[in-house]
């Protein structure tokens, strides 16, 4: 069946409200506005103003109540408008939800689910469009997802939801537009990063927003005669390094793709994941292609300059290969 | 406490890989014992020691390769025990300038950046890995990758270049290392020594004689070869010529005082191995040929020791067998004389104012000019000419 992400996105809280009464969904605008990025659209008529409940902009506060509720017993999908803003929230996320299980003894769980839209891409400027996944996949006691695809958007909430501890999913807002094929089964792991295309010369290592760019760029060089193989992370944290390793072993050559900073970037610590575990597989220094070190500008020709793009991914992958 | 390092069993080799300890800790050992057998690209060495001691602790497993100048073993002197003496951090490669380094671990350059530490080379780490699988020689691999470094394709296309298809390149390839040591060796000779060569035709009537006679009546087993006759007049004749019998080491030359000659050994797989017979000149020709027997069965066995490896202070070459009239010989460094023989020819032959049939072996001399000159190797060659008219005082 042919939907877009924001419809896969939609129809996993439409299952998983339907099917637990436990489950609600709190955030700015996802009630009456029927979601920023309308993925709860028609969800307030459908179940009420006790289960979609619309916020006050105060992110500490209403992610606080998200914990709060999930500590009680109930199972809550917060959704917090981007990345940008959930920095309000870090104290009850950091100092709260990921410490609480192990500061209980065990006593307490925060099965909390925490969405929020992440990345540039739309002329939303400096305080809209960061790319932060890396500063929650720091965090232990949080297990971070990133899904990618229309099937992992569709299968990763219903585990998400089951995990007894805290699961920040990151959706980027390039994404929702995507429209593809939702496979006839998209029920999935949330733990294991994927192959998205095989290939031996080189892997392409990626996730969430930069996985179309990647499979693009890998397109690019399969007509050039350089099969790349295109991994897509999925999980952020913790980070499934077996994965990683069996493509190097395959290719002993990797770019790392990530919208984010590079200077301490989730790719710095996928370099330092496959430098540990694969350096001698490695054929050559692994390269990354990463934002560049400016808050994203507005103007468009300046923030795709900013971002990776398919066009620095080929470069990056050629000057791996000495192409 | 007594130091055992790894010594030098040749100018050519400059590691070795210990295959064995032929001693544990506690053993007491004596001079010359065998404690060690240790692989050098030409062979399987037992290597020797020359101290007297208790071994305290083994520093090197089986399987490693050292540096030359590796710190192997400690030994307890007399009077040492375990426990008034420090155990030793594992070595350090020998600070030995002819020791390989061991390459600098740290990340390769992100590809793109420009400034290269110079003097190190760009090999891959899986490129490296998988040279050592196929026995390839990184050093010889030219690199085609990013910035010149040596990737997997290289190696692959080196190994596919130089090794036949019809051969496993599993192994390390023994034979090629040999030519490798060989070439080493023999480039640094050419390179270093300024050879002059001489010859001279040797009348062979009356060693050919009295040889014949000799060996009438001896069994087959124990019959003499004229090799161990022109052995020992090229040791008889040293005595007089010590300028061709020792080594030049940075720069100055320091003759030996006994003759441990080198003999030139071909080995059935290919290449060449020169391990020394020792006191030539002390030993009578039956214990030399017993020597002999026993040193070509070893070095073709692989079970030579280590100071037959480091003691020659002269080679000598026969190829009089392979047919050739005259040997010039390529000096094995830190040597400074080879002595050639060829075949025993018949010949016409002016003697005592008549033509007459001689049986005549040429025999040369390659000599370092730094150490001796034409004039001395002239007389030396007199010299072991005359020895060999008089078989029976030899």
């Amino acid at each position: 069946m042919k939907m877009t992400y924001r419809e896969a996105i939609r129809q996993a809280m439409h299952e998983a409200l339907a099917a637990d009464p436990r489950v609600f969904l709190m955030g700015e605008d996802v009630g009456k506005y029927g979601g920023t990025y309308a993925c709860s659209k028609g969800f307030l008529e459908e179940f009420g103003p006790e289960r979609i409940r619309d916020t006050p902009l105060s992110e500490l506060g209403f992610v606080g109540a998200g914990i709060g509720a999930a500590l009680g017993g109930m199972r809550p999908i917060v959704e917090v408008m981007t990345v940008n803003f959930s920095l309000l929230a870090l104290d009850q996320i950091v100092n709260t939800a990921a410490a609480l299980r192990h500061m209980s003894g065990g006593q307490f769980s925060v099965p909390l689910v925490l969405r929020m839209a992440t990345g540039a891409g739309r002329q939303l400027a400096a305080q809209h469009s960061h790319s932060l996944e890396n500063w929650y996949a720091h965090i232990p006691g949080i297990r971070v997802l990133a899904p990618a695809t229309i099937a992992d958007a569709r299968g990763m909430l219903g585990p998400a939801l089951a995990d007894p501890d805290p699961v920040v999913i990151f959706e980027h807002a390039q994404l929702y537009n995507m429209e593809g094929e939702l496979p006839d089964y998209w029920r999935c792991d949330i733990a294991t990063a994927a192959v998205r295309r095989e290939g031996t010369d080189i892997s392409l290592i990626t996730y969430g927003g930069s996985l179309p760019k990647t499979l693009a760029a890998a397109e690019q060089l399969a007509a050039e005669g350089i099969t790349a193989e295109v991994i897509d992370l999925r999980v952020l944290r913790p980070l499934d390094t077996g994965t990683l390793a069996a493509s190097i072993r395959k290719t002993h050559k990797a770019v790392v793709v990530d919208e984010g900073w590079r200077s301490g970037s989730l790719a710095a610590e996928v370099m330092a994941r496959i430098v540990e575990d694969c350096f001698f597989e490695l054929d050559a220094p692994v390269a990354r292609v990463c934002s560049e070190e400016v808050p994203i500008p507005y103007a468009r020709h300046m923030e795709e300059a900013a971002l990776p793009q398919m066009p620095k991914i080929v470069a990056a992958a050629k000057g791996v290969l000495g192409k | 406490m007594i130091e055992f390092k790894l010594p030098s069993l040749g100018a050519d080799m400059d590691e070795g890989k210990l295959l064995e300890w032929k001693v544990r800790p506690g053993d007491t050992v004596k001079k010359g014992q065998v404690v060690a057998i240790v692989d050098t690209s030409k062979a399987a060495v037992d290597v020797e020691i020359w101290a007297e001691g208790t071994v305290f602790e083994l520093l090197v497993a089986p399987g490693e390769t050292i540096p030359v100048g590796t710190l192997m073993a400690t030994l307890l002197e007399a009077g040492e025990t375990a426990e008034t003496t420090k155990r030793t951090p594992r070595p350090a490669p020998a600070s030995k300038a002819a020791a390989p380094t061991p390459p600098r671990r740290g990340p390769l350059p992100r590809a793109g950046v420009e400034g290269a530490v110079p003097g190190r080379r760009r090999i891959s780490p899986a490129a490296r890995k998988h040279a050592e699988e196929l026995g390839v020689d990184i050093d010889t691999v030219a690199g085609t990758g990013p910035e010149g470094s040596v990737t997997l394709v290289d190696v692959e296309q080196a190994a596919a270049a130089t090794v036949s298809p019809a051969r496993t390149a599993a192994a390390p390839d023994k034979s090629a290392e040999m030519r490798r040591a060989i070439a080493a060796a023999m480039s640094r000779s050419k390179r270093e020594i300024p050879h002059y060569y001489l010859s001279e035709p040797v009348p062979m009537r009356r060693a050919t004689e009295w040889l014949a006679k000799a060996n009438e009546s001896r069994p087959i087993t124990s019959r003499l070869l004229m090799a161990v006759v022109q052995l020992k007049a090229v040791a008889l004749a040293l005595r007089k010529f010590p300028e061709m019998n020792g080594f030049f080491r940075d720069g100055a030359f320091q003759s030996a005082a006994v003759a441990h000659i080198g003999v030139a050994i071909s080995l059935r797989q290919g290449g060449l191995i020169a391990p020394a017979i020792h006191d030539v000149g002390e030993k009578t020709l039956e214990q030399l040929m017993l020597d002999l027997t026993d040193l070509v069965k070893r070095a073709r066995a692989g079970s030579l020791r280590s100071s037959e490896m480091s003691d020659p202070t002269i080679t000598v070459t026969n190829l009089g067998e392979q047919g050739v009239a005259t040997v010039y010989g390529v000096i094995y460094p830190p040597q400074v004389a080879l002595v050639g023989f060829g075949r025993i020819v018949e010949q016409p032959w002016v003697e005592n104012g008549a033509l007459t049939v001689m049986p005549v072996a040429t025999a040369s001399l390659a000599a370092d000019h730094r150490v001796s000159d034409g004039h001395r190797g002239a007389l030396f060659l007199a010299e072991l000419r005359d020895l060999l008219q008089q078989p029976e005082s030899l």
